[in-house]
């Protein structure tokens, strides 16, 4: 592991749990890939082979120099690039809530990989909570803007996703949920600040 | 740098059915060669262009290679690190064997007899060049339009021979409406009372007013709407209407200038069968139309870059070769640059494209 590598898992805890579950040498497309660090990491760690879709072009051109996969792309016209059935798993690191089309994605996921792994901010998480109460939209480490900048346009909590990925028949494998990069197993929905998922098609 | 000849001795069977019983091609080199011959880069040329792809010859320092931005030492294809060739297609006009050369079997020009040669013609022809060269295989071949159809045509001519294919600003075979702009620009040439079935050479003329037509029908298709407006708007010559058929408009002084330009050094034949040579590109078509199934041979790593604004090959067509690739599993990476300047875009400078090019040669192994 280099130390581009412990940076990248230490910045975004959901990653560690994501690369542990992804098996050797397995196919992976990566939605919203950013600078590609974590294709680079599960190419390089992993042996992985797969494919990064990103839409800005400053990532896009980071991937690039990252010497991976990328394919610039819009992931709300849907993954029709992808053949049924081509990845071992599609991964989605918290991009779910800034999409515009939530369910189509999520079909998509379970169409063209074996296994969906999902990521996203709690918006159950007892801190955000607790500003609704008191009046205020949410703002925190893992929903860092404010309400009129922030690009999440579907903010859920884990009790709304579950609900959602057994509304389009996805079973879900397993569940991790963490807050400051530990796991929280005690009521997840009010402790956890991220939650991680890993899901096939039911 | 100066310009250079290969010539071949052995006969070149082309994709018509005519063997050419020998050929020379004009080729111009950058960089030096590394002593593992890993670092080649071919750049074959696009409609209008030549070998001259990039820099000045010392006794003209006004000529500038037509891909100098891209191409040079520390420019994104750093030929500091690469050794780039760049070759003069068969049928070309610029110093290859085509239609203006002498044919063996009469001692005159060929002329209207040359050829209609293709893409894969072109790509063997390359391939004899880089045998002479040493090269056994390139570490990239990257083009632009009809360039690119030949870094694609590349990975499946000599899979083994190529490591990486960019292809920019391509179409894995060209539309019925692509297909039409081409006609009517043949139909230019040829029915110029200059022609004479292509044998003008002879009489010591030139169909200069079909070349005209056909390079001004050209350059409509390779700028977008947006951008000949920003470039021309109604802008008037003269500041008013002169309600005579002289220009009015400054886009019709562009197209007549760049015409006109044109049919001075351009060769009309060698223009005739270059937009053949687009019309007949379509490696799917042995596979009943599957682009899947044609890709099937490729091995090389792919960087397809298409720009959003072009029209001619639109950002859709390159989609069809990565969706190729992908039902592959090649490895590939696609950029979809928000470019305002249509098909010429791939000759522009932009930071995001060049970066990307620049990144992506950085990668390569040597």
């Amino acid at each position: 592991m280099t130390d581009a590598d412990r940076a990248l898992l230490a910045s975004r805890p959901d990653l560690a749990t994501i690369a542990q579950w992804v098996a050797p040498n397995a196919r992976v497309l990566d939605l919203g890939c950013g600078d590609g660090m974590l294709l680079r990491y599960l190419w390089k760690e992993r042996g992985s082979h797969g494919y990064g879709v990103e839409i800005d072009d400053a990532k896009v051109g980071a991937s690039v120099r990252n010497d991976v996969n990328v394919l610039q792309m819009d992931l709300e016209s849907g993954l029709s690039a992808f053949g049924d059935g081509s990845f071992d798993y599609v991964i989605l690191s918290q991009t779910l809530q800034a999409m515009r089309h939530t369910e189509d994605i999520m079909r998509e996921m379970v169409r063209v990989g074996r296994e969906a792994i999902v990521s996203f901010p709690n918006f159950g998480h007892w801190a955000s909570r607790l500003q609704v109460v008191k009046g205020r939209m949410p703002v925190s480490e893992s929903l860092p803007h404010a309400w009129y900048n922030t690009p999440n346009l579907h903010l859920c909590t884990i009790a709304d996703f579950e609900d959602l990925a057994k509304a389009i028949g996805l079973k879900i494998e397993e569940r991790v949920v963490l807050h400051q990069g530990r796991p929280v197993t005690l009521l997840p929905n009010l402790f956890g600040s991220l939650a991680v998922y890993r899901c096939a098609a039911g | 740098m100066k310009p250079q000849k290969a010539a071949f001795a052995e006969p070149l069977a082309l994709a018509c059915g005519i063997t050419l019983p020998a050929f020379e091609l004009a080729y111009e080199t950058y960089g030096e060669l590394n002593a593992d011959r890993s670092n080649a880069v071919l750049v074959p040329h696009a409609l209008n262009a030549s070998h001259h792809v990039a820099g000045v010859y010392a006794d003209a320092p006004g000529d500038v290679g037509w891909w100098d931005n891209m191409i040079g030492p520390g420019k994104p294809l750093d030929t500091n690190r690469f050794f780039v060739v760049g070759v003069n297609n068969l049928g070309g006009c610029h110093g290859s064997t085509g239609p203006m050369s002498a044919n063996p079997a009469t001692g005159k020009p060929w002329g209207g007899d040359f050829p209609v040669v293709t893409v894969e013609d072109w790509v063997q022809a390359q391939a004899r060049l880089a045998d002479r060269l040493g090269i056994d295989k390139f570490a990239a071949v990257m083009g632009g339009s009809l360039g690119a159809m030949q870094a694609l045509q590349w990975t499946l001519s000599f899979p083994e021979r190529i490591r990486h294919s960019i292809v920019i600003a391509a179409a894995p075979k060209l539309s019925a409406q692509n297909i039409a702009f081409n006609e009517v620009a043949r139909q230019a040439i040829t029915t110029d009372p200059e022609f004479h079935g292509g044998h003008y050479y002879e009489h010591g003329v030139v169909p200069r007013s079909g070349l005209r037509l056909a390079r001004m029908l050209g350059h409509i298709t390779y700028l977008s709407d947006d951008a000949m407006m920003e470039k021309f708007g109604r802008t008037l010559r003269s500041g008013a209407l002169g309600f005579n058929f002289d220009i009015d408009f400054e886009i019709e002084s562009y197209l007549r200038y760049q015409g006109d330009k044109f049919s001075t050094y351009f060769d009309a034949n060698t223009y005739l069968r270059i937009t053949k040579a687009l019309d007949y590109f379509d490696p799917a078509a042995a596979f009943g139309g599957d682009l899947s199934a044609a890709m099937a041979r490729a091995q090389a790593a792919f960087l397809v870059i298409s720009f959003t604004s072009d029209w001619r090959f639109a950002p859709s067509r390159s989609r069809e070769i990565v969706r190729a690739l992908l039902d592959n599993r090649r490895v590939v990476s696609y950029l979809e640059i928000d470019a305002p300047h249509g098909h010429d875009a791939f000759l522009m400078e932009d930071e995001r494209y060049m970066n990307a090019v620049r990144a992506y040669f950085g990668n390569i192994e040597l």
